[in-house]
C-alpha cells in the first residue's frame, strides 16, 4: 500500500488561481469573468498580470455566462469563476441554451463547493451542483481532490474543446498528489490498489478515502482507493476492473447521495457487473452553519464513514 | 448598391416565406417575424458586411447578428436562406423531424448563420456583449447587432446586461426591441407593463433611438444613424415600432398571432396579401 504524505494544507481554490495565471500565459485566447468574487476565486493574479483579458461583470451572473458564451463564440477560452452555487443552480438555465446546447468552449470554474464553505451555511453550501452539471449532454465534469491537482486540471481544460464544470473548495486541505502530475480528462488515478473493496472518491474525499484504507488495512481488509476526478465522463472501464476484482464498492464525495459520484457508480456498476455498492454523502438534506471539519464529521463524511461504509459493503457481499 | 424598391420586394418574399413555413409544419410563431420582416430583411440584404457561403462561427471582419427572441426563427431562417446560408428548400423542414431548421434557432445540428441557440428569452444580449468584447481585443472594427421582443425585458437578464455593456463601454453594439406592444398572454402594458423603455434604457447609460419598424426607408435610416453613434463610449439601442402581424389585415392589431398557425382558408387569405416577388421555395 502506496503511504501518502504532505508538506502542507493547501486550499483547491489556490491551486485554480495558480493554473489560471499560468494559463494566461501561454494561452492569448484565454480571458478571465468574475462576478464580484475575485479574491474568494483566487483570480487576482490572472487580473493583474492581464487586465484587459479579465471581465469583471459584478453581481451579475446570468449575465456572465452569456458574455462568456459570446466571447466563446469569437474564439477565446473563458473561465468564470463564482462560489459553485452561483455558478451552477442560479444559472442553470443560462448554462443549458447558451452553452451546453451551444457547444461553446466556456469554462465554468466553481469555488466553495459542498459544506467545507462553512459558517456561510445552506445558503452557499451547494450539494446539488455535481448532478445539474452532469445531466447536460456535452457538459464534462471535474472534481479535483487537492491543490496540485486542481491546478493540474485548470492546465487540462484550457486544452480541452467544450463546456467543462470544474469544482473546487474553500478550506485548507492535505496537498498530496504529485505537483508534476499530467491531468487526464476522463481517466481515473488508482491510488491504492486492493482486493476486498473498491473506494471511489471525488474532491475533498480522496484525502479521507486514503486514510479509510490505511484503517481497513489495519483490520486485514485490502481496499482498492480510486480518485475520481473525473464525474463526466466517468471512466467506465476503471470502476468495472476494480469491482470485478473486489465484488463490492463505496463511493465517497461531498455533495448530495443523489446525482453525483454515488449515482454514476451506481448505474454503471448495475449496468456492467451489479455488487453492493454503498454511498457516503450528503443523504438528502441542506448543509448548516459551522467549521469544515466539525461539519465533515456532523454530516458523516470523514474517513471513519468510509470506513464503515466499505464493512457494510463487505458484509453485503458476503451474505 | 441594392436599392430600396429590392428590399421591398424581398421583405414581400419573406412574408410568404414565414407564412408558408408556419402553415405548412402548422406549428410556430407568424406574429412576430411579420412584424420584424423590413428590419431582418435590411441587415441580411444590405447593413450586414457578412460571409454567408462561407459561413464561420467566429465571424471575424464581419458584422454579428444574434436573435435573442428565438420564437422569430422563421423571419431569420428565411433572410437567412435568400441571402444564401443555405437552399432556401430547405425552409420546407421547418420544425419537421431530423430537421436543421429547429422550432427555436440552435447551433447542434450546424445550420450556417447561428451562432447560439435562443428561445429561452433574456440571454441573446448577454452572449451579444460577449461577442462585441471578442471583437474589440482581437481589433476587429465591425459591429454586433442584437435583436429581442419587448416583452423580452421582462427578463431580469437583460438589465444585468444592460449595466455591463453601458459600464463596460461597449460600443460596437447597436441592440434592437421589436417594440409590437404585444406577447402572449395579451398587451404587453396588461401583462406587465414596461413603463418608459427610453428613459430606462437611457437610464442604464445606452443611446437609444426610435425607430418605424415597418417602413423600409426609416429603417435603413436608423440603422445607418444607429452605426454613426457606434465607437463613441456608448452602446446604441433602437426601439423599433412594429405591428405583430405586418402586412396580414387579420393578424394585426392582436396578440392571437404570436404562436398560432393559420389554417387552409386563413393561410390563402394572408398569401393574398403579399406577391410572389422572388419566387416561392
Amino acid at each position: 500500500m502506496k503511504a501518502y504524505t504532505y508538506q502542507e494544507k493547501k486550499d483547491t481554490r489556490s491551486g485554480f488561481g495558480a493554473g489560471l495565471l499560468e494559463v494566461g500565459q501561454k494561452n492569448p485566447d484565454v480571458v478571465g469573468l468574475c462576478a464580484d468574487l475575485t479574491g474568494s476565486l483566487k483570480m487576482n493574479d490572472f487580473q493583474d498580470e492581464f487586465p484587459d483579458r479579465f471581465f469583471q461583470v459584478g453581481i451579475a451572473e446570468a449575465n456572465m455566462m452569456g458574455v462568456a458564451a459570446g466571447l466563446a463564440t469569437g474564439g477565446k477560452i473563458p473561465f468564470t469563476g463564482t462560489f459553485a452555487n452561483f455558478s451552477t443552480g442560479r444559472v442553470y438555465d443560462q448554462i443549458r441554451q447558451s452553452i451546453a446546447y451551444s457547444h461553446k468552449n466556456v469554462k465554468i470554474c466553481a469555488s466553495h463547493a459542498g459544506i467545507t464553505l462553512g459558517e456561510d451555511g445552506a445558503t452557499h453550501q451547494i450539494l446539488e451542483d455535481i448532478g445539474m452539471m452532469r445531466m447536460l449532454p456535452n457538459m464534462t465534469v471535474i472534481v479535483p481532490c487537492d491543490y496540485n491537482q486542481t491546478k493540474a486540471a485548470t492546465l487540462a481544460i484550457a486544452d480541452h474543446n467544450g463546456p467543462v464544470y470544474l469544482r473546487f473548495g474553500r478550506p485548507k486541505v492535505p496537498n498530496f498528489t504529485d505537483p508534476e502530475q499530467v491531468f487526464e480528462i476522463g481517466k481515473a488515478v488508482v491510488m491504492n490498489e486492493g482486493s476486498d473493496v473498491s473506494i471511489f472518491a471525488a474532491g475533498h474525499l480522496v484525502w479521507e478515502a486514503i486514510e479509510a484504507g490505511k484503517a481497513l488495512s489495519a483490520r486485514g481488509i485490502s481496499a482498492e482507493v480510486i480518485n475520481i476526478h473525473t464525474i463526466k465522463p466517468l471512466d467506465e472501464n476503471q470502476v468495472i476492473q476494480s469491482v470485478r476484482k473486489t465484488s463490492c464498492a463505496v463511493t465517497a464525495e461531498e455533495h448530495q447521495v443523489f446525482g453525483g459520484l454515488g449515482d454514476a457508480v451506481s448505474q454503471t456498476v448495475a449496468r456492467h457487473h451489479p455488487v453492493p455498492v454503498e454511498l457516503v454523502g450528503v443523504n438528502d438534506r441542506f448543509g448548516e452553519s459551522g467549521k469544515p471539519d466539525e461539519l465533515m464529521k456532523k454530516f458523516g463524511l470523514s474517513a471513519s464513514n468510509i470506513e464503515e461504509a466499505a464493512l457494510r459493503a463487505i458484509s453485503r457481499k458476503q451474505a | 448598391m441594392t436599392d430600396t424598391k429590392q428590399l421591398k420586394d424581398t421583405a414581400t418574399q419573406v412574408r410568404r416565406d414565414i407564412l408558408r413555413m408556419v402553415y405548412e409544419a402548422q406549428s410556430g410563431h407568424p406574429g412576430g417575424p411579420l412584424g420584424a420582416t423590413e428590419l431582418l430583411t435590411a441587415l441580411y440584404f444590405k447593413v450586414l458586411k457578412h460571409n454567408p457561403e462561407n459561413f464561420s462561427m467566429k465571424g471575424e471582419g464581419e458584422d454579428l447578428f444574434f436573435l435573442s427572441n428565438g420564437h422569430l426563427s422563421a423571419g431569420w431562417y428565411s433572410v437567412l436562406a435568400r441571402s444564401g446560408y443555405f437552399d432556401v428548400k430547405e425552409l420546407s423542414t421547418f420544425r419537421r423531424i431530423d430537421s436543421r431548421l429547429q422550432g427555436h434557432p440552435a447551433t447542434e445540428e450546424g445550420l450556417p448563420g447561428i451562432r447560439v441557440a435562443s428561445g429561452s428569452l433574456g440571454q441573446g444580449l448577454s452572449v451579444a456583449c460577449g461577442a462585441a468584447l471578442t471583437k474589440k481585443l482581437n481589433g476587429d472594427d465591425r459591429l454586433v447587432y442584437c435583436l429581442m421582443g419587448d416583452g423580452e425585458q421582462q427578463e431580469g437578464q437583460i438589465w444585468e446586461a444592460a449595466m455591463f455593456a453601458a459600464g463596460r463601454k461597449i460600443d460596437n453594439l447597436i441592440g434592437i426591441i421589436d417594440y409590437n406592444g404585444q406577447q402572449i398572454d395579451g398587451a404587453v402594458n396588461d401583462v406587465m407593463p414596461l413603463g418608459d423603455l427610453k428613459a430606462k434604457w437611457e437610464a442604464f447609460g445606452w443611446r437609444v433611438l426610435e425607430m418605424e419598424g415597418n417602413k423600409m426607408e426609416a429603417v435603413l435610416e436608423t440603422l445607418e444613424e444607429a452605426r454613426s453613434h457606434c465607437k463613441q463610449g456608448e452602446p446604441v439601442m433602437i426601439l423599433m415600432h412594429t405591428e405583430m402581424g405586418f402586412g396580414v389585415d387579420f393578424m394585426m392589431g392582436t396578440h392571437e398571432w404570436h404562436g398560432k398557425p393559420p389554417n387552409e382558408e386563413q393561410f390563402e387569405r394572408a398569401m393574398a396579401n403579399f406577391e410572389e416577388t422572388l419566387g416561392d421555395y
